[in-house]
Parts: C-alpha cells; sequence; structure tokens
C-alpha cells in the first residue's frame, strides 16, 4: 500500500484524532492514502464514522498493542 | 466530498464549564465533519467569551456587579456538578491533563482555528452590561433573527 502521509495521534483523547485527520487530509489530493495512529479507544468507530461521512474510504485498520492504525484513501 | 456543506448550529446558554465543553467538543467535532458550525452564546454562555484579564470598561453599578459575580473567562467556570465550591473544577482539569483531553480554552481555541462561527447574542450582552472590548477577539454579535436563519438549514441544532 502506497501511504502518503502518516498522522501520529496517540494519546490525544476525543475529539482531537478526528479533528487532526480531518487536517491532515485537506492536504492530500483525492486517491491518495493517509496513516493515522490512534490510542484513543474511541477512535475505532469514530475514525471510520468521519471518514464515511466525509465521503473518504478505510482501507484498512488494525489494532495493536493499544495502538489503532487506520488507513484512509481521500474521497 | 460532501456535495453540500451541512450545518451545525449550538446555543451555548450555560456557564458551566462542563456543558460548555461538550458544546465545543461537538462543534470541534463537527467542524471536522466539514459542516458549517456556529455557536450562540447567550445568557451565562457568554461567560466562555470573556477574556480573563480584567479591561477597565465605564460600567454602571448593576453591571459592575453582574461582572464581579460571572467567572471572567472559559477557564473560571464552574461544573454544573461537584463543583465543591471551585475544588470540582481543579479536579476536572487535573483528570483532563491526566487523560491527554483538551481544556476548554484550547477547545475554544481549537474551534476558532478550524473557522466555528462564534456568536455572541447581543440582547444579553446587553442585559449582563457585558462590552465588547470584554470579550475575545473574532466574534460576532448578532440576534435571534441571525440564529434561526442558520439554524432553520441547520442539520444539527443543539441547545445546552
Amino acid at each position: 500500500m502506497n501511504v502518503n502521509k502518516v498522522l501520529d495521534a496517540k494519546g490525544l483523547a476525543c475529539p482531537m484524532p478526528v479533528v487532526k485527520a480531518k487536517k491532515a487530509m485537506d492536504e492530500l489530493t483525492s486517491g491518495q492514502v493517509l496513516e493515522v495512529q490512534t490510542t484513543d479507544k474511541g477512535s475505532k468507530n469514530d475514525l471510520p464514522a468521519w471518514a464515511n461521512a466525509s465521503g473518504h474510504t478505510i482501507i484498512d485498520m488494525k489494532e495493536e498493542n493499544g495502538v489503532f492504525t487506520f488507513w484512509i484513501q481521500k474521497g | 466530498m460532501p456535495q453540500q456543506q451541512k450545518k451545525t448550529t449550538i446555543i451555548l446558554f450555560s456557564g458551566d464549564y462542563d456543558k460548555a465543553m461538550a458544546a465545543y467538543i461537538i462543534a470541534n467535532g463537527a467542524a471536522a465533519y466539514d459542516h458549517d458550525v456556529t455557536i450562540f452564546h447567550t445568557f451565562w454562555g457568554l461567560n466562555a467569551l470573556r477574556k480573563d484579564a480584567h479591561i477597565p470598561v465605564k460600567k454602571g453599578f448593576l453591571e459592575k456587579m453582574f461582572a464581579k459575580m460571572m467567572p471572567r473567562g472559559a477557564d473560571r467556570m464552574g461544573l454544573s456538578r461537584m463543583n465543591f465550591g471551585g475544588l470540582g473544577p481543579k479536579l476536572i482539569k487535573y483528570v483532563i491533563k491526566k487523560h491527554n483531553a483538551m481544556p476548554l480554552p484550547q477547545l475554544i481555541e481549537m474551534a476558532k482555528e478550524q473557522g466555528v462561527k462564534l456568536v455572541a447574542c447581543q440582547m444579553t450582552v446587553d442585559l449582563l452590561g457585558l462590552k465588547p472590548e470584554e470579550l475575545i477577539d473574532g466574534i460576532e454579535f448578532a440576534g435571534v433573527a441571525t440564529y434561526l436563519a442558520d439554524a432553520s438549514e441547520g442539520n444539527i441544532n443543539l441547545f445546552i
């Protein structure tokens, strides 16, 4: 997978992961992929919800040692 | 990208730290959702917009009393529950820090940065004797018609 930008949002609480993801996404162009890392448990549902509502696609996600990683393709 | 920008409007009536925090978290989230977000501050919610510094302005007796009795700025607001005479806010700020959440003053800054429109209700600004100089920069003053204009196109309308 070709990742165009990595956002480290580990340690941040709601609403920051989504706020930061939105900012990072604004710098990408359609089709590019943003990798987001979070530790906020709420972000497991929040980021996919935000991505869907904003027209982006969650390509993949994983959870490892309390860190959630999302790969989101800009719509 | 969404075809047409959605709208979120929030009325912040409460002057409680916790309620204002909820309002500003929703506002920041909605801005990240690419919504056009407006927060209307009225009555006690106006205190969230007060500068924390004392601004010398000419006021009548009642206005001075109001100014003294109300919290000067977001950081001085009390809690809606478990305020414990001011100890509650200290506790809450401690746990906010511990959990790496954002305290209210930073949430307000973040909201401004994200382009959330902050509106002060002119009528209540006058009632409480607040002067524009005492409120933070970058806010607008308006009335019920402006709120209704925004809210009638709103997808999310909240009263907090």
